[in-house]
């Protein structure tokens, strides 16, 4: 037995050692996270539940604008009984902006990838660079573009292809300024995945008698598709939280959940409901966005 | 016909660009204009009154400042913050990176009214004073994802053999990250701060909902809007996006110059 | 020959390098299988092997990039083992160089004495700079240089520090086939004139035979074989170290009796001598072999006399190369022979169909043991 012991101890000397300084590795490692998960969990986890308990508040007797600790679920049931249109609408024309971006996006960043040679940096500076202007300005300057007696509406009522005479303050407004707003981010991904693509595998496709439209459907589009689920998603998650564009482009009756929360939140004060809004437009969202990650992995997103 | 066919990708592109850039060369246009009424929507004179005097509205220029202020405090943490975490990403095996993996990605995920309106939830239960702090508070909270994202690719993309050389070359850990690792990130983390203090300065949302009644200058233009935005809100947005665009096609223009002249010296050689 | 260290005259400590039992397990194979190894100080020392054999992996450990999981390291009688990469005197030449990008050709070669807190370093690198021929570039970005010249910056970088052991990892790789050669023999000048020993890491056979004194070829983590690359390569002991390094030519037949120094070996219905002391197997089943520049062809009929080896067959190719005429041959029980013909005379006699008989003298021939495997698909790549 003795001579067994000084064995032991010398087999095991080398990975003790050396998982000792994996364990050194890993404190530096969650001392390095420490600050911006510590920062995250206080201002990003902790409000989120702060949201879910706010949510299920009810209201003080006699005090408007007081609530206290309840678990009321029927503040869902009237939230979503009351402002389902809202809610609706925000899917509609988020989803209808998305599918116009794709579309309006794809032919660009498909010329910045494999056509535009030399002038490749310099495009995609000019994808960047609508970001430089101020979001509220670049979406309240669509009214001068749309207006009444402006070049577009005036050509279009001439042809009598607008139901109400009018785009401002419709939701064709609304869904053209989303499209608009968050262009750049259905641009950006689709180029980063077309931009890894040989582009001899185009010519491999037309070698091998793939018509260009047929090489297109069978080879370029299956290989962006990373770049469009990014792109779909990147435009989709900021237009159905938007309320910018519905309240500076459209009528009042085209109000979307965003508004909603706002209006509840910082003007009636009714913080349950608000949270509630809140609290289902979150958990939709992450449905949405978790039925894509089920396919990519979180590596691959983030 | 054939012409049009073979370029059809080049003019769509082109028009997509240009469709980029209408709105704000209205805005650049307005910014210009005397309004007839108090909204600035349709072109009505010609006048430079409001580039002559930017500040001259009470407001304008103070929340412009307040802006920046924000924005650079919120950058130079959340870059630090997001940094760290990066390089935790990359350099470092650990437990639980799965869910810090999902922690940096649902702040993306997460629409700005959410992010927004939970934050003024908690602030409003602890009652904290909504204002400076707890819009900057939040704009570190939402930028730091973008600059792990950002920081994380330049990491990855560094070649690992270069660190592996310096340790080779008798520089010790600390010495390998102060001479090598880090002169070869840093055009990454400005790159990554850069686009941090663009989102905080631009970002209204969150803002409005954590702001109370301080005023920062997209929070001033969404105020303006139901009034009538001033003419000087016209002018300093299109010098910010003029300067901008300037600052980064000069650096693209360096950069182009420089590679050729390497090709150039190459070639030569 | 093992003097443990002694100088150079370039002022090089040269010192012996010994691996003990050293292995290398990942997860789930072995890298690295148990390789002792001495490599005398001065020598040109090539590790040859294909991709996955664990060369790179073995001189990863040398240069403390990687833990060995068993073994030791010792250099000059000291061990190494333990120490990290940057407390070893040993520098490494890496694949595709892993020059600095952000930092000029001097400030590279210069990093390594200034992490030593080296003050005044400007005389060793204007003197490395000379040695290497790049005097003129010192101010120039990496990415400004040629292919060659960030090779010779890359050794340069190194040997200013005067390693006890300079490491090269595919060096050469990157580069195309004239400035290779080229290369090969700068490096094998640069090597004479300091004078420390070089490991060099490859696949490419031929640059192992240029360069080294000594050849290992590596295969799943142990060497099969270890010598001077004229000796591997005329006496290959392992039927993989015979394909690998060069072409073989094999028949399988079985060992009948012995007539003096040679064993006879009855293959494909004829007698075949094997010099006993070329042989790896004395009994039972044999791989007679020979390297196809060793062959004569001609018709069959010829008389080719008494005391040779000789197989039949037919020609199916013949591709004149200009310097000699290589001839593909299905022999007569099946197998592909080739046969390397200088070009002494005028114009091609032999064309595919002709019946022909290959020859050769018995003491060109190596038997090895049948069960050891071939390399795969890399018989026709070294034609």
């Amino acid at each position: 037995m003795p001579a067994i012991v000084p064995t032991t101890t010398a087999k095991t000397d080398a990975p003790a050692a050396s998982s000792g300084s994996s364990q050194r590795r890993s404190r530096t490692a969650y001392l390095l996270l420490l600050p911006g998960l510590g920062w995250l969990g206080v201002f990003f986890v902790i409000p989120i539940a702060t949201l879910f308990f706010t949510s299920l508040q009810a209201p003080v007797e006699g005090r408007s604008g007081v609530y206290q600790a309840a678990f009321q679920i029927s503040n869902y049931a009237q939230a979503l009984g009351d402002y389902w249109p809202q809610f609706v609408r925000s899917f509609i024309y988020a989803g209808l902006a998305t599918v116009l971006a794709l579309v309006i996006a794809y032919p660009l960043a498909y010329f910045i990838a494999f056509k535009a040679g030399r002038w490749r940096a310099l495009m995609l500076v000019l994808v960047v660079a609508p970001f430089f202007a101020s979001f509220l300005l670049r979406t309240y300057a669509w009214r001068t573009i749309l207006a009444d007696e402006g070049a577009i509406t005036t050509a279009l009522n001439a042809l009598h292809l607008l139901p109400e005479d009018r785009i401002l303050n419709t939701s064709i407004a609304v869904v053209l300024g989303l499209t608009y707003n968050f262009l750049p981010f259905m641009i950006l991904p689709l180029y980063a995945s077309l931009e890894k693509i040989d582009p001899r595998l185009i010519e491999a496709s037309g070698d091998l008698y793939a018509r260009p439209f047929t090489g297109f459907r069978k080879v370029v589009f299956p290989l962006s598709l990373p770049g469009v689920v990014a792109g779909t998603l990147l435009t989709f998650i900021p237009a159905a939280g938007d309320f910018i564009n519905a309240r500076l482009l459209g009528a009042p009756g085209d109000s979307m959940v965003g508004t909603a929360i706002q209006v509840n939140f910082l003007q009636f004060r009714d913080y349950p409901i608000a949270s509630a809004l809140s609290f289902i437009l979150m958990a939709f969202i992450l449905v949405v966005v978790f039925t894509y990650i089920r396919r990519a992995g979180t590596e691959d997103l983030v | 016909m054939r012409w049009l066919r073979r370029n059809i990708i080049g003019i769509i592109a082109v028009l997509v660009l240009v469709y980029l850039f209408v709105p704000i060369a209205v805005v650049a246009v307005l910014s210009f204009n005397q309004p007839e009424g108090k909204y600035n929507v349709t072109f009505n004179e010609f006048s430079v009154s409001a580039w002559q005097n930017i500040c001259g509205v009470p407001g304008v220029c103070e929340s412009f400042a307040l802006s920046i202020q924000i924005g650079l405090l919120a950058t130079v943490i959340a870059t630090i913050f997001g940094t760290m975490i990066a390089f935790a990403l990359v350099r470092y095996r650990f437990r639980g990176r799965d869910s810090t993996n999902l922690l940096i990605f649902l702040p993306m995920a997460t629409p700005e009214v959410v992010l927004g309106s939970s934050l003024l939830a908690l602030f409003l239960n602890i009652t904290f004073p909504l204002g400076f702090w707890a819009v900057t508070i939040a704009h570190i909270m939402f930028i730091v994802s973008f600059i792990v994202v950002a920081v994380k690719a330049r990491l990855q993309g560094m070649d690992p053999r270069l660190e592996e050389a310096s340790r080779d070359l008798y520089a010790s850990p600390r010495a390998t990250f102060r001479y090598v690792t880090f002169p070869l990130v840093l055009p990454g983390i400005l790159g990554a701060a850069l686009l941090g203090f663009a989102l905080s300065f631009d970002d209204f949302i969150i803002t409005f909902f954590n702001a109370g009644t301080m005023v920062t200058f997209p929070v001033y233009i969404w105020g303006a809007a139901q009034r009538g935005i001033p003419v000087q809100v016209y002018a300093l947005a299109t010098l910010v996006f003029f300067l901008s665009l300037v600052l980064v096609l000069v650096v693209q223009g360096v950069n182009a110059r420089r590679r050729r002249r390497l090709e150039a010296a190459v070639a030569s050689s | 020959m093992s003097m443990s260290s002694g100088s150079s005259n370039l002022g090089f400590e040269v010192k012996d390098l010994e691996l003990i039992n050293l292995t290398k397990r990942f997860a789930d194979f072995v890298a690295v299988d148990d390789l002792s190894l001495t490599i005398p100080a001065g020598s040109f020392f090539a590790l040859l092997g294909p991709s996955g054999c664990g060369k790179t992996t073995t001189l990863r450990m040398v240069a403390g990039l990687e833990d060995p999981t068993e073994g030791q390291i010792l250099l000059g009688g000291a061990d190494l083992t333990r120490l990290k990469a940057y407390q070893r005197p040993v520098n490494t030449v890496f694949q595709s160089y892993a020059l600095f990008p952000h930092l000029d050709v001097f400030e590279n070669v210069a990093f390594g004495l200034r992490r030593r807190g080296i003050k005044d370093v400007s005389a060793a690198v204007t003197a490395m700079l000379e040695l290497v021929e790049l005097g003129n570039l010192s101010r120039r970005k990496p990415a400004q240089l040629s292919g060659g010249q960030q090779q010779r910056v890359a050794v340069a970088r190194a040997l200013i520090n005067h390693p006890g052991v300079l490491l090269l990892d595919e060096p050469l790789g990157a580069l195309d086939l004239k400035l290779r050669r080229q290369m090969q023999i700068e490096l094998k000048r640069i090597q004479t004139e300091v004078g420390t020993s070089f490991v060099h890491v490859t696949h490419d056979q031929e640059e192992a035979m240029t360069m080294a004194d000594t050849v290992a070829v590596m295969n799943k983590g142990r060497i099969e074989q270890m010598g001077a690359p004229v000796e591997i390569y005329d006496l290959p002991r392992t039927r993989f170290v015979a394909t690998f390094l060069g072409q073989s030519n094999e028949v399988p037949g079985r060992v009948t009796g012995s007539s003096g120094r040679d064993i006879l070996v009855d293959a494909a219905g004829a007698r075949f001598a094997v010099p006993a002391a070329r042989s790896a197997v004395e009994t039972g089943d044999i791989l007679v072999g020979v390297r196809p520049e060793k062959l004569s062809i001609s018709t069959q009929g010829t008389d080719i006399g008494d005391g040779v080896n000789a197989v039949t067959g037919k020609v199916i190719d013949a591709s004149f190369t200009g310097v000699s005429t290589q001839y593909l041959v299905m022999t007569s029980w099946g197998g592909e022979w080739m046969v390397f013909e200088q070009n002494h005379t005028l114009g091609a006699t032999l064309r595919p169909g002709d019946e022909v008989i290959v020859h050769w003298r018995p003491e060109h021939t190596f038997g090895l043991a049948v069960d050891s495997p071939a390399v795969d698909g890399l018989v026709a790549e070294s034609a």
